[in-house]
Formats: structure tokens, C-alpha cells, sequence
């Protein structure tokens, strides 16, 4: 394949390995939490996020992506405790009033900056546009995702396990649901370039769910995860080129091909291979 | 091994100390709720105490309290002689059933794993030694065959042993334990009960909240009464009188 030696190719597949391992990694957590909804609720919200921090700052980053994004999503969220508290609406009525009327203003101002990403690439990613700087960030994003998961990775544990016996026993439970939350956010601006905000939850949810129907042990739907993620992500970049199909569909589609393949035939839990 | 904690655990056991567990004018409430009245105990280990009242009479409540997980109003708790917060790695507390996660994608060896976290902090590796007491905890608990399973697929009474499998990996001292009784079958329950016997024996204080009155005197030692005020403690023996009983329960005496 000649397509292998364009560096822009190239590019496009080490970024989606490294994202697609990143998130796929970071996913473990979201399936512990069972808040798969409210991350496509944040992913949706992030999009003025992003806007406000261009306008800002006149110019794109990875940072004030971030940074952006994380006061959109804290806006939204702490929004939707506020109004749900008053009982005559529900939480989830709020947050989903917010988080699309948030996500249309995002729509709305986006092409009216100027920078070089088209509507469409927020929306669904363009990993085939990723420049060396874009590789760097994701791949630091990355090891900033990694590093301190790994290392808080049993306080973060107990505290998702059993939050209350967490804290008696001196974990700092608040800090770690707020740390848990700012990965997230840097997890959904890291995967924006590859599959854009609308498909950005199916990165975050799709590998680890996937592990959970092959495997009971915890520390494989963090690592397992993330091979999932990273070698789904790399395999659809290069699938997509055959089919003539844009790469950050391919890529949900093909983990969402994985897990489907998992749920019917996963040795211990598959729909047509269970044994008790 | 030379480490203190082991020293320490078995101390009990051997006798040569007797630990108490004090509660004195423990208040606790729920926003506005009173949910414990100056409530006072004192017991040391070895004994197996029952908490018993009706529903919403803060058992769970106060055993929430002795191992820190809610916040008191007034009273203290100490153990050994100093305020419990300090000694929260000697306290285990074992969730009712139906507040546990059990689709949670952990293994009972995982969950085992757990109760060493205290010991090895946040990074440490597991060293030989950790890895025996978790081997330890689930051989007594005759879960040695069970461990890879995910903790749903487990029986109810075997769930009950992986939560206290989890308690001996901690090395805890005392354990605090909501309604253990409850969905277990007969053999389970009998099953339990020898166990309850056998750690107590040991030199741990267990505490139960209980709800079945025709059981609590052959399960426990001692048995406090409970309806937000704590009504009566004593041995299980002079409690557990038809008048007390009245007091506690109001019409409901009976019906359990």
C-alpha cells in the first residue's frame, strides 16, 4: 500500500492509535461509573466551550480547547444540579435542555471563527488533517491521562467501588470524583481531532464495555481497554482509505463491530456461548 | 517477618490485652432527622454484640457511625482508648447486601485484594506477605476455589464471606456488620453463624445489626436495644425479656 509511505497517512494512523489507546484506556473508568450518558451530555457541551476559548484567546490549542471546554462542562453540569434542585424538574431534564441548548450555540458560532477545522470536523473529527504539534499534544494528553490514573489507580478504585468506606479510610473521595472529571473533559478534547464531539462518547465507552464481556478482572478494562481503543482506532484508519469512508465513523463503527462480536460470542458471557 | 502489624492483630487473641470499644452520648443526625440519641456502649472483643429494634431505629446507622462513615452531631467513640478515626484500619465494615455494586467487574480475589490497601498505601506493590494474607483470608473463608469469580456469581452467604474474606486481609479488629443474616438460607445462615463464632473467638468484637429476636440469643453474646435511644445493653440472656421487647418494638414485637 502506497498510502502507508504519506506522512500525512502516517500521522493520521499514530494518532489514532495513541488517542484511540488513551481513551480506550480512560473508558474503563466511564463503564465503572455507569454515566455513559452523561459523558455524551459533556461531549455535546464541550462544543461552545471551545468557541469561548478561541475567541479568547484568538487561536486554537489543545489547551484552551481544554480549558474552554472544562468551563462549559462545569457551567452545564453545576446548571443542571442548580435547576434540578428547585423539584420541579429532574436532573436529566435539565442536563438534556442544557447540554443541547449549549451544543447549538457551539453549532451556531464555530464557522463564524475563523480557524482551519470546517464544521464538520468538530462534529464527526478529521484525523487525516493531524499536524506534528496535534501529535504531540495527543500524545501528552495521553501520558498525562495514563500517568495519574495509574498511580491513583486504588484510591480511584475504592472510591468508585464504595465511596463512603473510600473516605473512612482517608481517601480524599471529593477530589478524586473531580480529578476523575477533569480527565474526562481532557480525554473528550483529546479524541475531538479523531471523532469529533458527536462521536467522541463512542471512543469513551465502546472498548472497556467491550472488555467487560470477556474478562472479570479489573486492571484488564483500563489496559484491555486501551489496546482495544488503540489497535480499533489504527485498524478503521486504515480500513476507511479501502471503503472510501471518512475515518472517524470507521473508527466508532468498527468498536462498536468489536463489542457487538463480544456480546454474541465472548467465551464466558456471549449471548450464543454461555454456559450457565 | 518482624512487622508490628501482626503483633499487634493477634494481641487479642492472645490475651494479653483487652480492647474496649466505648460509645458515650452518641448523637447523629440526618439533616433534620434525629436518627441516634445520645446512645452509650461499652464492649471489648471477643464478644459478638447484636444490634437490635425495629426498622428506622438506627442500627445501621450506628454502625456507620463507629466505623467513621457518617458525621456525629455529639458523643464520642473510642477504641483502645483513643478516638476511632485513628484506628480506622482495624475497623471493617461489611455494607447490607443491597447497597453493594455487585455488577462492579471486580473477582472475589479482587475484592480481597482490597482489604490490604490500608497496609500497602496507594503505590506500594504487593509484597509475599500481602499476597499470603490475602491467600490466608480466603482459605479460611473456603473461598480458595471461588476466587476468580465476579462477586455476583456467587451465593448470598458466599457474598457474605467475601466481604468478611476482605475484612481478614485488612487485619481488622472489629467488625461492624449490617443485617448479615438477612437472604441467607438455612445453611448459610448456619454457615455464618460458625464463622461469627470462630472470629470472635479469635479475639474480634463483631457487631451486627440483627432483626430476627427468636436467633439473637444463640448467634450473639450481647445484644444492645435499640430505638433511636439505646433502650437496653447487657448479655443476650437478661435482655432479650418480653417487657423490653415491647418497649422497643411497640405492637410489632411478633411479627419477625
Amino acid at each position: 500500500m502506497e498510502l502507508l509511505s504519506n506522512p500525512f497517512y502516517q500521522r493520521a494512523l499514530a494518532a489514532a492509535a495513541f488517542i484511540g489507546f488513551t481513551n480506550g484506556f480512560f473508558s474503563g473508568f466511564v463503564v465503572l461509573r455507569r454515566d455513559a450518558l452523561s459523558v455524551s451530555a459533556l461531549s455535546h457541551t464541550m462544543l461552545p466551550g471551545i468557541a469561548l476559548g478561541i475567541l479568547a484567546t484568538g487561536a486554537l490549542t489543545q489547551w484552551n480547547a481544554f480549558a474552554g471546554a472544562l468551563f462549559a462542562a462545569l457551567l452545564v453540569g453545576l446548571g443542571s444540579v442548580a435547576v434540578s434542585r428547585g423539584n420541579r424538574i429532574a436532573q436529566g431534564t435539565a442536563l438534556a435542555v442544557l447540554y443541547t441548548a449549549s451544543f447549538a450555540v457551539g453549532v451556531a458560532v464555530l464557522p463564524l471563527l475563523k480557524t482551519r477545522q470546517q464544521l464538520e470536523d468538530w462534529l464527526f473529527g478529521n484525523i487525516v488533517a493531524v499536524g506534528n504539534a496535534d501529535l504531540a499534544i495527543s500524545f501528552a494528553t495521553g501520558a498525562i491521562i495514563l500517568l495519574t490514573t495509574s498511580l491513583l489507580m486504588r484510591p480511584i478504585l475504592l472510591t468508585l467501588f464504595e465511596s463512603n468506606v473510600a473516605a473512612a479510610q482517608g481517601v480524599p473521595v471529593r477530589l478524586m470524583q473531580y480529578l476523575l472529571f477533569g480527565l474526562l473533559v481532557l480525554s473528550l478534547v483529546s479524541s475531538l481531532q479523531a471523532v469529533g464531539c458527536v462521536l467522541s462518547v463512542g471512543l469513551l465507552v465502546t472498548p472497556a464495555a467491550t472488555v467487560a464481556l470477556l474478562t472479570d478482572r479489573t486492571s484488564a478494562l483500563f489496559w484491555g481497554g486501551g489496546a482495544i481503543g488503540a489497535i480499533g482506532s489504527a485498524g478503521a484508519v486504515l480500513l476507511s482509505a479501502g471503503f472510501g469512508i471518512s475515518p472517524g465513523p470507521a473508527i466508532v463503527i468498527l468498536l462498536g463491530v468489536l463489542f457487538v462480536a463480544a456480546y454474541f460470542f465472548s467465551p464466558r458471557y456471549g449471548a450464543f456461548t454461555r454456559r450457565h | 517477618m518482624t512487622a508490628s502489624p501482626h503483633d499487634h492483630h493477634d494481641c487479642c487473641a492472645h490475651h494479653a490485652h483487652h480492647h474496649e470499644l466505648v460509645i458515650e452520648g452518641l448523637t447523629v443526625h440526618y439533616r433534620r432527622l434525629l436518627a441516634l440519641d445520645r446512645v452509650s456502649l461499652a464492649t471489648s472483643c471477643g464478644n459478638r454484640v447484636a444490634l437490635i429494634g425495629p426498622n428506622g431505629a438506627g442500627k445501621s446507622t450506628l454502625l456507620k457511625a463507629i466505623a467513621g462513615l457518617v458525621p456525629r452531631s455529639a458523643g464520642t467513640i473510642t477504641w483502645r482508648g483513643t478516638p476511632v478515626r485513628k484506628w480506622s484500619r482495624e475497623f471493617a465494615y461489611l455494607p447490607q447486601r443491597e447497597d453493594v455494586d455487585w455488577s462492579f467487574p471486580i473477582t472475589v480475589r479482587g475484592l480481597v485484594e482490597m482489604g490490604r490497601y490500608p497496609q500497602t498505601g496507594w503505590w506500594r506493590k504487593f509484597s509475599a506477605a500481602d499476597t499470603e494474607a490475602v491467600d490466608r483470608a480466603l482459605e479460611s473463608l473456603a473461598l480458595t476455589q471461588l476466587q476468580h469469580r465476579q462477586i455476583r456469581e456467587l451465593s448470598g452467604g458466599q457474598q457474605q464471606r467475601a466481604f468478611l474474606a476482605r475484612a481478614l486481609a485488612q487485619e481488622a479488629h472489629v467488625l461492624l456488620l449490617d443485617e448479615p443474616f438477612t437472604g441467607l438460607d438455612r445453611n448459610a445462615s448456619r454457615l455464618l453463624a460458625e464463622l461469627l463464632g470462630k472470629l470472635s473467638h479469635e479475639g474480634r468484637l463483631v457487631i451486627a445489626s440483627h432483626h430476627h429476636l427468636e436467633t439473637t440469643s444463640d448467634l450473639f453474646d450481647e445484644a444492645l436495644v435499640l430505638n433511636t435511644q439505646a433502650l437496653a445493653f447487657g448479655s443476650t440472656h437478661e435482655i432479650l425479656t418480653e417487657a423490653l421487647l415491647d418497649e422497643a418494638f411497640g405492637e410489632t414485637t411478633h411479627a419477625s
